[in-house]
């Protein structure tokens, strides 16, 4: 399928012109960097991560400020005017407080504050980094974990694929967010039960196993069919004819074959995922407190959504061209090593 | 096709058993996850945590345990839940089933409708601006997690921009019975319907395109075209067709999804008490026998879901029978 080193027409060429033959990578990245589209995605998407590491930075030089501890009586400069981070409400029966709105002023509270006056801005960009790194390391776990069941189910077959096939059945016709919020649920109340210390040392690396698991069906069972149709292929059957053992066939045929197919997989799968870890901590089962993550500055913002909307707004709108960033990466990288794609563009 | 249907049966039986061992075990063999504990409060005594145990039937084998839940669920159908007790869980499914499913209904109506349009317009106009903005704008739905759309939304029907004429029909958020009063359940929908099909129309648009644009290199359309029919009519009445089954198979998979509790983030967003919302607060108060019947509810319509699917193409291509 996307095997091209192997094919009649390279073959030919290798002996015909003294060249050296380009590889399927070669091209492919080739491919790639002519994609307008999805490398202005790609330097996006390097450019949030960037921001969203330099989070300390910025909370430490720039907003001066810990956007960690609640802050209900603090008072910051305005304009050369001192005004309190949490105001006395006007609307309403004029009870209680509101936090400040914007000030568009990246020294202090550029996009305002939350609901326990710390800095929006400076949350959002630690929250990008619990966001942006439970999305990744989930999906290495769910490519690393699907690429492992459909490479054995796929390539040894028998007793071993039907009973992996039978797993991969059960788990798929379990809505996807209802075994993600069980898992939650049950993990974080077992978390209660060991301690403070281990829930916190413990909260990110929950949700990344949880999001891991829950795909696994969803890439596992494609890279079954591929593993499948590839056993019947004339190059493997060639190599099968030849007393190639099996674990070469696995290695040296397959599996290179296999692994563009995840590679595929990778920004569309990230992107899965920062929607996921979004809408867990939105629920408030994903990242736990006092962490955060664009799903739970989003929560925090929603009691403020009449009053003080961009509290809910930026982590959104973080999330939308993160995710969209993603998409056209992957709708690119996609292009570049499905060859299915290129009937497309040729049509296109 | 009677083997294929019997099959079929089976194994959907088989993946419902699956799915119901899978939560049992979730919530009862999960170390650390003592059903008792939660039910006794955090600082009961060992006696009362005993009591818990030998009143709710904690304290016999599993098997036996799931045995007992899965009779009275679906035999005797008088499971009740562990947090209200005497609150029946099967009644309480069904109460809320037409939430859900006037939610999910309309939205897939919007979405299915949303989506032909787009896939059309884009297919027909392909490389124009008209396709690339259609595909962004799909790319864009795509991208956005639904319950912050839904509180976007909120912020501008029900605050920002609710006193204009644009959103001053939208009324407060909650769910209104279709029986009671037809205008005012269809009104309180219609946000929530545009919200929930947003993702798939812009997802669904987008399959379709590709489907129709690859569709129009096969042999059968460059015989309409030869014998002179007009390009619409080759779009609408040749490659829609053959396109659709695409989007029959995703179709089948989010419809079964979202009818069976995938909806919860608009759920939860819109405050409509349906099975998302009944399933979510179940699982906060782990109230077992309440998750269990949304569970099996949930995973009974996407089982359906997958094999009405595969039964649709087995109709259409007699190859997959006897696969």
């Amino acid at each position: 399928m996307t095997d091209r080193t192997a094919s009649p027409g390279d073959l030919a060429g290798e002996i015909v012109s003294a060249e050296p033959s380009r590889g399927p990578w070669v091209t492919a990245v080739r491919k790639l960097r002519s994609d307008g589209a999805a490398m202005i995605a790609l330097l996006l998407f390097l450019l949030i991560v960037a921001l969203c590491l330099l989070a300390p930075f910025y909370a430490a030089y720039v907003a001066e400020t810990d956007p960690f501890r609640s802050n209900l009586s603090g008072q910051i400069t305005v304009g050369g005017q001192s005004v309190p981070i949490m105001q006395t409400s006007t609307e309403g029966l004029g009870l209680g407080f509101t936090p400040i709105s914007p000030t568009w002023d990246v020294t202090a509270y550029f996009l305002g504050a939350d609901g326990q006056g710390r800095d929006v801005a400076a949350r959002l960009l630690y929250g990008g980094r619990n966001s942006l790194l439970i999305a990744g390391m989930a999906t290495i776990l769910t490519l690393v974990l699907a690429g492992l069941v459909g490479l054995t189910a796929g390539f040894f077959g028998g007793i071993v694929d039907w009973v992996l096939s039978r797993l991969l059945d059960v788990l798929w016709a379990f809505p996807v967010y209802l075994l993600a919020i069980s898992l939650s649920i049950v993990l974080i109340s077992k978390g209660i039960d060991i301690g403070p210390i281990s829930i916190r040392s413990g909260s990110l690396s929950l949700p990344i196993f949880i999001i891991g698991i829950i795909y696994v069906p969803y890439v596992a069972r494609p890279i079954r069919g591929q593993v499948l149709a590839l056993k019947q292929s004339e190059f493997v059957l060639a190599a099968v004819g030849l007393g190639v053992p099996s674990h070469r066939i696995l290695f040296r045929d397959i599996l290179p074959n296999v692994m563009t197919t995840l590679i595929v997989f990778v920004p569309l799968m990230m992107a899965i995922n920062m929607i996921t870890e979004s809408a867990l901590s939105f629920l408030s089962i994903g990242v736990q407190p006092p962490d955060a993550s664009w799903g739970t500055i989003i929560q925090d913002g929603q009691v403020l959504l009449y009053t003080r909307p961009v509290v809910s707004l930026a982590p959104g709108i973080a999330i939308v061209i993160t995710v969209l960033a993603l998409n056209v990466l992957g709708d690119g990288v996609r292009d570049a090593l499905d060859p299915k794609a290129k009937l497309r563009l040729r049509s296109g | 096709m009677l083997g294929f249907l019997i099959r079929r049966v089976g194994q959907m039986a088989f993946v419902m058993f699956g799915i119901s061992v899978l939560v049992f075990l979730i919530f009862f063999a999960t170390p650390g996850a003592d059903p008792a504990a939660r039910i006794a409060g955090r600082n009961a005594s060992p006696e009362t945590l005993a009591a818990v145990r030998a009143d709710f039937g904690f304290d016999r084998p599993l098997p036996v345990q799931y045995a007992i839940m899965m009779k009275r669920l679906f035999i005797s159908q008088d499971l009740t839940s562990f947090v209200n007790r005497g609150w029946k869980v099967v009644p309480a499914v069904l109460a809320v089933a037409p939430v859900t499913l006037s939610l999910v209904i309309g939205a897939a109506i919007l979405w299915i409708t949303g989506a032909v349009a787009i896939g059309l317009i884009a297919a027909a106009t392909r490389g124009s601006v008209i396709d690339r903005s259609l595909m962004v704008l799909g790319l864009i739905g795509v991208s956005m997690p639904v319950f912050w759309l839904g509180e976007v939304m909120n912020l501008l029907t029900q605050s920002r921009l609710h006193d204009t004429w644009l959103f001053s029909w939208v009324p407060p958020l909650g769910y209104k019975p279709l029986a009671k009063d037809p205008v005012a359940w269809f009104l309180t929908l219609v946000i929530p319907w545009v919200t929930l099909a947003t993702l798939y129309m812009g997802l669904y648009g987008r399959v379709l395109r590709a489907s129709l644009v690859e569709a129009g290199q096969e042999d059968y359309i460059r015989t309409a075209r030869a014998k002179g029919l007009s390009e619409t009519r080759i779009l609408t009445r040749h490659a829609l067709r053959t396109s659709l089954i695409t989007i029959v198979t995703l179709f089948g998979l989010d419809f079964g999804a979202l009818v069976g509790g995938a909806a919860l983030l608009t759920e939860v967003v819109f405050g409509l008490h349906g099975l998302g919302k009944l399933t979510y607060e179940a699982l906060r108060n782990l109230d077992l026998p309440v998750i269990m019947a949304t569970v099996m509810y949930a995973s009974f319509f996407v089982v359906t879901a997958n094999a009405v699917v595969d039964l649709l193409y087995a109709v259409l291509d007699p190859r997959i029978r006897t696969a």
